[in-house]
């Protein structure tokens, strides 16, 4: 029996009460937050934070990011990865950026291990917004494994000229490692968005 | 060794840029995609079932409802989910989100001029059951005008997001009922291909209505399905 998909549309504005009530503080509890550490988290714990800008380069206050990434040692809590993760960490966030008011998204998280030989470490992320008829797909990259980047087999398949979009910078703040990844759909500095 | 999933099927979904839906201009990606072959990134997501649905979420007629009963239309929404292969998604989290009976979102950032209804919130989830099956009940929502062209409504729709089993499945889609003529005026609905668009539209169903509390609509969702290769590890 072969079935169509159920085509894609819009999350819209105002999806927040329904998707990240916690951190717009309505009176509904959240599945997922933009903290997927919990207390004595294995791992180096990171703060990833950035914009999603326009192709006017204006920010965009409505969109939602979803991060989906293996934990310290690479691996995912999930039935398909048969290592499973051992250190009690989902690995999935979502975020608005409708409560910042400089429309910035942040995860608090652990930096993921290399999924595999070979591969970068890397966090998989999902971009919705009011105005997008389909989500899109991208990645975060770290500036600081330059050398495991120049290996990983979906960096490869990107031009040269436009890795940079997927790697974000690494700086330390008041001792906390964070991580600058920006979005941007369109311009000179489109991000990479991937078909999978 | 795990199945890999099949590809977005880009004939059933819309195009990024859909210019009549103006907000597209620009926030819709001008370079073409990257294809990128599935690893255990993509074939693994995150795991939302039951255990993620709290006693009244799955009943929007009473998770908002104060010392009253919403106002309007009790409705049951109710469905299958599939994938290609006609196979159920067991215990996969869905999360709906809506306007009221009037129009109005409680979102803060709805400035529609129609009464908020303080016994209605709005948003709510369920999971499906071990044969792909779920249901919640709610209240018709209304239609509402919006900035997009002059005198542009939106029809009648409940928002549905979807999680599958894995990150390729995700799913954010829209649910619209039957008949409403606003349907061939919109230009979201009107974005996707012409042969896809009544898999948005759900059917009135006599089956799903409870006699004398809310009239029924199935809603079934199809996500991607799995392909017979599997990915090489």
């Amino acid at each position: 029996m072969t079935k169509k998909q159920t085509p894609s549309q819009t999350i819209g504005p105002f999806f927040a009460y329904g998707l990240t009530p916690e951190q717009y503080d309505y009176n509904l509890n959240s599945v997922a937050m933009p903290q997927l550490t919990g207390e004595n988290q294995e791992g180096t714990a990171i703060r990833i934070e950035g914009q999603v800008f326009d192709g006017e380069g204006a920010a965009v206050g409505d969109a939602m990011i979803e991060i989906w990434q293996a934990d310290t040692a690479g691996r995912y809590a999930h039935p398909s990865d048969n290592r499973g993760s051992n250190t009690g960490f989902k690995g999935f966030g979502r975020v608005g950026t409708g409560t910042d008011p400089e429309q910035r998204f942040f995860f608090e998280t652990v930096k993921p291990g290399a999924v595999g030989q070979g591969q970068a470490p890397h966090i998989n992320v999902i971009v919705f917004m009011r105005g997008m008829l389909n989500h899109a797909y991208t990645r975060i990259y770290f500036s600081d494994e330059a050398e495991a980047n120049t290996t990983d087999p979906v960096l490869a398949t990107v031009p040269a000229e436009r890795r940079g979009t997927l790697i974000a910078e690494r700086d330390t703040r008041k001792g906390t490692t964070v991580y600058r990844f920006d979005i941007h759909m369109q311009g000179p500095k489109e991000t990479v968005f991937f078909d999978l | 060794m795990a199945d890999v999933f099949k590809p977005r099927d880009w004939s059933s979904h819309p195009a990024y840029l859909s210019p009549d839906y103006k907000s597209t201009a620009l926030r819709s990606p001008t370079k073409p995609l990257i294809p990128l072959t599935q690893s255990l990134s993509e074939i693994t997501g995150p795991v939302y079932g039951q255990e993620s649905v709290g006693p009244l979420d799955a009943d929007l007629t009473k998770n908002g409802a104060g010392t009253g009963e919403p106002l309007g239309e009790r409705i049951i929404v109710t469905g299958q989910v599939l994938d290609e292969d006609g196979r159920p998604v067991p215990d996969t989290l869905i999360e709906v989100w809506q306007a009221n009976a009037a129009g109005r979102y409680v979102h803060a950032a709805d400035q529609h001029d129609a009464p908020l209804d303080p016994n209605f919130f709005g948003g709510g989830r369920c999971a499906t059951n071990a044969e792909g099956w779920y249901a919640f009940r709610t209240i018709k929502p209304g239609a509402y005008p919006w900035g997009n062209h002059l005198n542009a409504w939106r029809p009648n729709h409940i928002h549905f997001s979807l999680f599958g089993p894995s990150f390729a499945t995700r799913l954010i889609t829209q649910m619209y009922f039957p008949s409403d003529p606003l349907l061939e005026l919109d230009p979201i609905f009107l974005a996707t291909p012409e042969g896809a668009r009544d898999r948005l539209v759900a059917d009135f169903s006599m089956e799903s209505t409870e006699a004398g509390i809310a009239l029924g609509y199935r809603f079934d969702i199809v996500l991607r399905g799995r392909n017979e290769t599997p990915m090489d590890s």
